[in-house]
């Protein structure tokens, strides 16, 4: 009996954390091969490319703009200083997934984060 | 001491829903947050790779996934552009941040403390407080400094002479101190480990910045650099021209020089065929995973590095366990930004392996690292990486190279990096 109550217990709970799961999977809008590589781009261009400074922001960039460009620095036909690098290292189809990626993002201004005293108590 | 999630919560007194009480909480984020997590996920360490894949575990799974970081340090200061602090064009109040925005922003819960053992059997680490219990943990220690070969420099007071300041921090300050309290005409010493260690250009955009300083305050000064390796091993030709054009006579490279004794008291320093005195030293002693990684078994006897499968991060030595960073064994540059990718990559096959399902079975993602050769020009060394099946290993992808010549441009490129770097990994 004891046993049986115990599977009962597991069960739910399996179907509990599978429901979960599932959910978190749909909301999980972009396939995470492309919004994996597109974070990559976060570091010069921001969270989902809404960047600070004056790295050009991606967030909301027209599809076709996008792919023009990347396919300009891919080729060579268009002069970049380090973008070229990056778009020779791509394929075709990432720079698709990344036109379609960034267009779909929200554009927002986020603020530079403020830093810091040191603390005077920081190791190192 | 065992500590339920309850406990947990009034002891460090950083709940989910304190957190998201803060600014930029959305309704949507509270509705997620109020129901059970899939799982939770325990980061040791918060630099560049920890504080990352916490944001990014929260962001990837709406929520879903409970991050629990434990960091040993209250504020976050960053090694890029450390050297600048050397230079003079930037204080180290410039690249020190709070970690309250990312807390805040995405419900990361925080613990102050240091971890002292892992139990993987039974999923737990301990801290100096007490035990947390986690179903993966994530171990993000950075580098540690092998002192076998150097033990005079091992202690705090020996540091105080001469620092390594390859952690920027009070170290950084007090280098920057010393060159500026050097005579005219003194001798800054300097070495270079042997790779692999952090950041394969840093050491030599070092030479820059300090060469930068004595060539417009010190002229008749110069710097003598003792490099463990055969050549320099990072932007090779860019930093020879650098040095020959920007700081003729100032620059005295020396390879193949392993850095064998050092004298405090006199700052002497002896490698195989040479003994050099400096007026300033600074020694940066060969590297290894962070303390951390040892203890939790993640490196294997006469390896100093992690090695883990590069779809997960997940350790090869231990289950569940993922290691990130510089304690990688990963074949590729020890940078910031590669930190960042391989804990985005971690975080999204987390989030996957938690939902059931497999992780990126192809991750590709890109390294960018500027190195600044006086106070605001500076070149890069930039590459696409991709996931190679067969190798099971990450290789570069074709294009990726250095700037033809540093410029002004890139200069600026380089500081916007920093400030988006920084953004996405703190807020």
């Amino acid at each position: 009996m004891k046993k049986i109550i115990t599977m009962i217990g597991l069960a739910t709970l399996l179907i509990t954390s599978v429901a979960r799961a599932t959910e978190v999977f749909v909301l999980s809008a972009n396939p995470s091969h492309i919004h994996v590589l597109a974070a990559s781009c976060a570091t010069c261009h921001g969270t989902n490319g809404n960047g600070v400074d004056q790295t050009k922001p991606l967030a909301g960039i027209g599809k076709t703009d996008f792919l023009t460009k990347m396919l300009a620095f891919k080729s060579g036909e268009r002069k970049a200083t380090v973008m070229h690098r990056h778009a020779k290292g791509l394929n075709a189809q990432e720079i698709e997934g990344l036109a379609a990626y960034f267009s779909a993002q929200i554009p927002r201004q986020p603020s530079a984060l403020p830093s810091q005293v040191l603390n005077k108590n920081h190791a190192n | 001491m065992q500590i339920n999630r309850r406990d947990f919560v009034k002891l460090t007194g950083v709940s989910l829903g304190l957190g998201l009480g803060l600014a930029n909480a959305s309704l949507s984020a509270f509705a997620r947050a109020t129901k059970p997590p899939i799982g939770r996920v325990v980061i040791i360490g918060g630099g560049y790779a920890g504080a990352t894949a916490a944001k990014y575990l929260r962001l990837w799974s709406l929520g879903a996934i409970e991050v629990i970081v434990v960091e040993a340090h209250q504020q976050f200061v960053s090694c890029p552009l450390s050297n600048l602090v050397l230079g003079g064009s930037k204080s180290i109040n410039d690249l020190t941040f709070g970690y309250d925005a990312l807390k805040a922003n995405h419900g990361i819960q925080w613990v102050h403390d240091t971890v002292t053992a892992v139990d993987p059997d039974a999923k737990k680490i301990t801290m100096l407080r007490g035990d947390l219990s986690y179903d993966r943990l994530i171990v993000a220690p950075g580098v540690d400094f092998i002192y076998d070969d150097l033990p005079m420099l091992a202690s705090a007071e020996a540091q105080q002479q001469i620092p390594h300041a390859w952690k920027a921090g009070w170290q950084t300050v007090n280098l920057r101190k010393q060159l500026e309290a050097m005579p005219e005409g003194g001798v800054f010493v300097m070495n270079v480990p042997k790779a692999p260690y952090r950041c394969p250009p840093g050491p030599y955009e070092r030479v820059c910045q300090v060469a930068s300083y004595l060539k417009a305050h010190k002229p008749r000064s110069k710097i003598i650099v003792l490099d463990a390796n055969a050549e320099i091993i990072s932007k090779k030709g860019l930093f020879i021209k650098a040095w020959a054009n920007l700081y003729p006579g100032i620059v005295d490279y020396r390879p193949d020089s392993t850095v064998t004794n050092v004298d405090v008291a006199t700052k002497t320093v002896t490698t195989d065929f040479d003994k050099v005195s400096a007026d300033v030293l600074n020694i940066i002693p060969p590297q290894q995973a962070g303390k951390i990684a040892k203890i939790a078994n993640l490196t294997e006897k006469d390896y100093p590095w992690c090695e883990a499968n590069f779809l997960t991060y997940e350790s090869k030595l231990v289950k569940n366990v993922h290691v990130l960073g510089d304690s990688v064994a990963a074949g590729l540059p020890k940078s910031a930004h590669m930190a960042t990718n391989q804990a985005k990559v971690c975080a999204n096959a987390i989030v996957q392996l938690m939902a059931g399902l497999a992780p990126d079975s192809a991750p590709v993602f890109a390294n960018t690292c500027y190195s600044f050769v006086t106070d605001k020009t500076a070149m890069h060394v930039a590459n696409v990486y991709r996931y190679d099946a067969a190798k099971k290993i990450m290789i570069s992808a074709e294009g990726g190279g250095v700037s033809s010549a540093p410029s002004d441009k890139e200069g600026e490129y380089a500081a916007s990096w920093a400030q988006n770097i920084w953004t996405d990994v703190l807020t």
